[in-house]
């Protein structure tokens, strides 16, 4: 069992900046994170961020973690948050690592790729599945592939693809492409694509690796051998373990303008949350917002 | 000085996170562009069974991913 005043959980933008922010308030605090960087160490080029002109992800990350160390900061890494109770006036949080126990908690876990949810998605994931366009793509060069989305990062997928696979499939599932208009029609001039609207997958086969996926349009079932799946229907918030507070129907934690939950002491930033907009400056910002929060409430205990 | 390779895409952050970890921590690798060497890349899915990247070899030892305590037990950095 670790103790400090405060835990800071996840090592995005926000939980990062809460901890720069609690660091030079001179609180006692850990932090416990999966990795540093987040949802950003995964963006291609970041042209948004405050005093960085363009930035990539990995870079971006990098300098987060410069910052860090010029603070001597308790990292747990990797550690992730299995549950989170009320233990008294205390916060109790079980890790796969460890447990810790804290006065005020700030949850910064952000998000995570949308699952399929049908067979042979778990089984033949990193063996032609993938939620990484950007990562695995130049690996199936050459090949048929399918994008399963309908919004910006599958068409952001289906044409990075096309570029270089053989055939690109997109399989969207509500009838129309949630994407920019400036995307779609990107799409239309490709010429190897091929789209299938109003589709739901069914299942993904193969052997050593993806063969097929088995989909439905329009009541009728089909075929398409593919070599690639490539999984883009969004994300979800890592708020399952923090059910103590408030979630909304997406299973974002409410939070208040100060970051607050409906728990006093406990905190939360970033993607993980309802914030109407999830951007890495919202989630820093916020981030600070929830450690300034955390520590006036350490205070007033 | 151990024979290390590390198979990887320009477009994929965990490589480049990988490709800054070694380089920081002085180890001296090979770097195989999975994206235009096809061979490299039929290579690497076949002995690691999987098609993700980065895949590091470390003496023969495949790391799949960015496992920083994995390349550092292998390295004998700790």
């Amino acid at each position: 069992m670790q103790q400090a005043d405060l835990l800071i959980i996840g090592g995005g933008p926000a939980g990062v900046t809460a901890a720069i922010y609690a660091a030079r308030k001179g609180l006692d605090f850990m932090m416990i994170s999966r990795d540093i960087g987040g949802q950003a160490a995964w963006s291609g080029r970041i042209e948004n961020y405050t005093g960085c002109q363009v930035v990539s992800g990995p870079e971006l990350t990098a300098r987060f973690e410069e910052h860090l160390k010029i603070f001597s900061i308790k990292l747990v890494q990797p550690e992730t948050a299995l549950s989170l109770t009320r233990d008294g006036r205390r916060f109790r949080v079980s890790g796969e690592r460890d447990t810790y126990s804290a006065s005020a908690v700030i949850v910064a876990t952000g998000k995570r790729s949308r699952l399929l949810g049908v067979k042979g998605e778990k089984e033949f994931l990193g063996r032609g599945l993938t939620y990484c366009a950007v990562c695995d793509g130049p690996l199936f060069a050459g090949r048929n592939v399918a994008v399963i989305g309908g919004g910006n990062s599958a068409l952001d997928a289906a044409l990075q693809m096309s570029r270089i696979a053989s055939r690109v499939y997109v399989l969207e599932s509500s009838g129309s492409f949630t994407a920019d208009t400036i995307l779609i029609d990107r799409l239309s001039a490709a010429g190897n694509v091929e789209v299938y609207k109003n589709a739901s997958v069914i299942e993904v086969r193969g052997g050593r690796f993806v063969e097929d996926i088995r989909f439905s349009a329009q009541g009728k079932e089909s075929i398409l051998p593919v070599s690639g799946v490539f999984v883009e229907i969004g994300l979800v918030p890592n708020s399952e373990f923090a059910a103590i507070a408030s979630r909304n129907g997406k299973g974002e934690i409410k939070v208040d303008c100060s970051n607050g939950t409906d728990v006093p002491g406990l905190f939360a930033a970033g993607d993980v949350t309802d914030v109407p907009e999830k951007q890495i400056i919202i989630a820093a910002g916020d981030g600070a917002k929830a450690a300034l929060s955390a520590a006036r409430y350490l205070l007033s205990l | 000085m151990k024979n290390v390779k590390v198979y990887s895409t320009p477009t994929c952050p965990y490589c480049i996170r990988l490709k800054q970890f070694l380089k920081e921590s002085n180890v001296v690798f090979e770097d195989i562009d999975v994206s235009v060497d096809r061979a490299a890349a039929d290579e690497i899915v076949d002995r690691t069974g999987q098609m993700g990247v980065p895949v590091v070899d470390i003496e023969g030892e495949l790391i799949v991913g960015f496992d920083r305590e994995r390349v550092k037990q292998a390295l004998g950095l700790v």
